[in-house]
């Protein structure tokens, strides 16, 4: 063990640089990072610090979980009109009417030669599932079932649920981004979790109402933008997102809402060909908007979503078709953007709040003070009873538990890993226990040492032998926490993430630190026998 | 410089004469829990059963009570329980699940807000769903008991099969333990408590696995010696270490429990608890517990397990 090969050392060293450099972040925290920042060329300047949890740095977690049973009725009702528009087509009246159920449709051609007429259209209607993920799923949305009788059944299958079900979240992430952070500085995470369910972290907001709030149905409007010298009280300041934000003055009569709009679809203006929005209004909003438009034309007009000005383009000609385009210097981007936010301006299903968890900026001050505090007072007691039972090779072990320590902070930072209070916890038990690794290989030298081999003999033999039990007792420890991982959420998981990098640094320390610490200890001073 | 010993060497304790009385000792213990389990029940948490949690902070120096209850009583809410708690500022107010689903559920914090914002600072809000809690408690279970299984087969393939099942006797024996700590003290058991006994569990296990580990050595170096005084031998030269590690992690643990503030002292507790238990068991359960199981001298020893170890042994000396 005392031949300690120039390479390893080398790549301890590297391996003890790296993670110093990659804690920096974390270590230093962001402002006197930033100060360093000027001084290092920017690809050589670590990144990613340790992210604080909510329950440290305050801060609204809730999770929203979709109402299923609000999207099958959707479905249902429209496979029902899908079904009535085959059967208008081939002129057949169904016994009964269209049956709409719980998952699907029924209905009774008892005419046997017209039953065989639609059912290749009916069948039509069962189309693949596909998926963003994996493509085509090799799943049909439609289970068609002849039950005999002239009666037809048809049954939403659980892909086409499904699918429908991940499109609507992904759908509603999207517009709760928006809203939740218009202005881009609030850092929250909106993650789906499972299938139906959405969980929003906003850390800084106090209150989960921000967050209920836009449980609501999206907000589209259309108003006109305030003329100069138009009354006060009749208009309102709301920001403006397009061409560098700001704010501008709109009136607050609405003209059309966002309900009456059909469709927004990004395309190209034919004459110009740049890229706009093209979008179209049912009867009742065409009406509203031909009457406005032909009595504003060449003034200005705002498309508001949720209370903010999201493009306030000019009435170029009076728009009686009901369909128009909003145009703007869009790049395609934008304007894709821009239809897509004008088509999502409604969540395309219902939420209901199933979880909150709020934590005040002055608790989660208060959590990370006593935290930090509670560290503190148990590492000093840990080092005191070390150095006390061990004397030399206690400020070993020491040492081999601040490097655990720093490459614990470098595997957390490297993964992006957040630090709850639970973690904390995790993080100082994980180092107490870690001291448990030095113990056994100590408590082995002492007995060898006992039997009566000489010192260098019983300081190999005391390695060799501890190494075989850290590894049987930390994999075990590692398969639990493994577990906790997979089954726990939030601030468990925390914990989990922490207690399995915790004993991989204590394995990779004692195996390699630690005995060559020893090593260079026994070079040195050539001692006849363990001080153990 | 002299060092602190806290077993002294050459120490002969006849730790298997003890299991006599730690044996009944042990199934008392667990008898109390179980029962104390089942009568008291645990004061389970909102992660587990639903409903609301607020903290409040009085802007007032001194939180009145009475007009809190007053107040919460017309919101309609159900009953609210009201709980001082810390400073005489703090106040816990916790309301149970609310009938008509998750939604009537969301608006028990805007009701309390409504009441209590303008007097109160709302620390900290938990809101848990009837369909979430359920959840959390089915995989808090299927957690553990995974754990415990995965655990078994490890030390199954690594050791022989006397020894896997000694281990999950003396696991479920922590296990049922802790459980009756929670029922006895009534702290609250929550998503953090399942946190804490598979923590509980995996030290309970690495303190097993080293016992284990010596015993199975020395079956292997000697084999005239009865196993009863092996047993004893085994616990006698990893006891040093065991009392060792064991006062670190406690050390760890009163002063997370004493500074880490409320949100983390049952949880550290729980440990604290869970910590003797397990160095207890690890000694008096699972070692005499191999007396019963047949394991022999001579024979405790698997082929796989010296190979493994002649492996370890020549990887070290390179």
């Amino acid at each position: 063990m005392f031949r300690q090969s120039t390479l390893k050392t080398v790549l301890i060293a590297f391996t003890l640089f790296f993670a110093a450099y990659v804690s920096l972040p974390t270590m230093l925290g962001p402002d006197r990072m930033k100060a360093i920042t000027g001084m290092l060329p920017s690809f050589l300047v670590p990144k990613g610090a340790i992210k604080l949890g909510l329950d440290l740095r305050g801060g609204v977690h809730v999770m929203l979980e979709t109402d299923k049973a609000g999207l099958a009725r959707d479905l249902v009702r429209q496979l029902q009109e899908d079904v009535r528009r085959v059967l208008r087509t081939e002129r057949v009246a169904p016994t009964g009417g269209i049956v709409a159920q719980n998952r699907g449709v029924s209905f009774r051609v008892a005419d046997a030669a017209a039953r065989t007429r639609i059912m290749p259209k009916i069948q039509e209607l069962s189309v693949p599932v596909s998926n963003a993920v994996l493509g085509n799923t090799g799943q049909r949305s439609l289970e068609v079932v002849d039950l005999g009788d002239g009666l037809i059944q048809l049954v939403i299958t659980d892909a086409e649920l499904n699918e429908r079900i991940r499109r609507a979240v992904d759908q509603s992430i999207e517009i709760f981004r928006r809203r939740i952070d218009p202005e881009g500085v609030k850092e929250p995470s909106i993650q789906r979790q499972g299938l139906d369910r959405i969980v929003v972290q906003v850390p800084g907001a106090q209150n989960s109402k921000e967050i209920t709030d836009v449980l609501q149905p999206g907000k589209l409007e259309f108003r006109m933008v305030a003329e100069p010298g138009a009354n006060p009280a009749e208009i309102e300041t709301l920001p403006y997102t397009d061409e560098g934000g700001g704010t501008i003055q709109v009136e607050r009569r609405v003209l059309v809402r966002g309900e009456d709009l059909t469709s927004a679809e990004p395309t190209f203006d034919q004459r110009t060909g740049e890229p706009v929005v093209s979008f179209r209004f049912n009867v009742k909003g065409a009406q509203a908007f031909a009457k406005v438009t032909t009595e504003n034309v060449g003034k200005p007009f705002a498309i508001i979503l949720d209370n903010k000005v999201i493009s306030a383009p000019r009435i170029i000609s009076p728009i009686t078709q009901g369909q128009g385009q909003i145009s703007g210097r869009f790049t395609v981007e934008r304007a894709n953007a821009l239809s897509i936010l004008l088509r999502s301006g409604a969540l395309p299903a219902s939420f209901t709040l199933v979880e909150e968890r709020t934590v005040g900026a002055g608790l989660g001050a208060d959590s990370i003070d006593a935290a930090i505090l509670a560290s503190i007072v148990s590492l000093v007691a840990i080092s005191i009873f070390t150095l006390a039972t061990y004397g030399v090779f206690g400020v070993i072990a020491l040492v081999a538990l601040a490097v655990n320590f720093l490459l614990l902070v470098a595997l957390m930072a490297l993964i992006g890993s957040t630090l709850t209070l639970p973690g904390i916890a995790g993080i100082v038990l994980t180092l107490a226990i870690a001291v448990d690794s030095n113990v056994l290989i100590y408590e082995r030298i002492r007995e060898e040492q006992a039997a009566g081999r000489s010192a260098i003999s019983s300081l190999d033999s005391g390695f060799t032998r501890a190494l075989a039990t850290i590894l049987d007792a930390n994999i075990t420890g590692f398969l639990a926490h493994a577990i906790l991982y997979f089954v726990g959420t939030g601030a468990v998981k925390g914990f989990a993430v922490t207690t399995c990098l915790g004993l991989g640094t204590t394995i990779f320390t004692a195996f390699t630190l630690t005995r060559m610490m020893v090593a260079a200890w026994y070079r040195w001073f050539k001692p006849k026998s363990v001080p153990i | 410089m002299k060092l602190l010993r806290l077993v002294p060497d050459n120490t002969r304790f006849g730790f298997m004469r003890f299991r006599s009385v730690t044996f009944p000792l042990s199934a008392l213990l667990s008898i109390v829990s179980v029962v104390t389990f089942l009568w008291l029940g645990m004061n389970v948490g909102i992660d587990f059963k639903g409903g609301t949690v607020v903290e409040l902070q009085a802007r007032a120096d001194r939180a009145n009570i009475a007009q809190i209850r007053e107040e919460a009583s017309k919101l309609g809410l159900g009953e609210v329980e009201i709980q001082e708690f810390g400073s005489p500022r703090d106040v816990i107010l916790r309301v149970g699940l609310q009938e008509g689903g998750d939604a009537a559920q969301a608006q028990v914090v805007i009701k309390l807000r409504t009441a209590f914002e303008a007097t109160h600072e709302f620390r900290r809000v938990e809101v848990v769903g009837p369909r979430v809690s359920q959840e959390l408690v089915q995989n808090g279970t299927i957690g553990v008991l995974l754990a415990i299984m995965v655990i078994l087969i490890y030390l199954w393939f690594r050791y022989e099969w006397q020894f896997a099942v000694g281990a999950v006797i003396a696991t479920m024996h922590d296990l049922v333990l802790t459980i009756g700590f929670y029922a006895v003290t009534q702290i609250q058991f929550d998503q953090t408590s399942i946190a804490a006994i598979l923590t509980i569990i995996g030290y309970s296990l690495n303190d097993t696995v080293v016992v284990y580990d010596r015993v199975r050595e020395l079956l292997r170096k000697y084999k005239k010696i009865g196993l009863h005084e092996l047993l004893d031998l085994s616990m006698n030269s990893t006891l040093s270490r065991t009392i060792i590690t064991s006062i670190t992690a406690i050390l760890a643990l009163i002063a997370l429990a004493v500074f880490g503030g409320d949100t983390i002292r049952g949880f550290c507790l729980a440990m604290l608890f869970g910590i003797v238990v397990g160095t207890y068991s690890s000694i008096f359960v699972a070692a005499p517990i191999l007396i019963y199981l047949g394991v022999r001298v001579g024979e405790g020893v698997g082929v796989a397990a010296g190979n493994a170890d002649k492996a370890v042994n020549s990887g070290a000396t390179k």
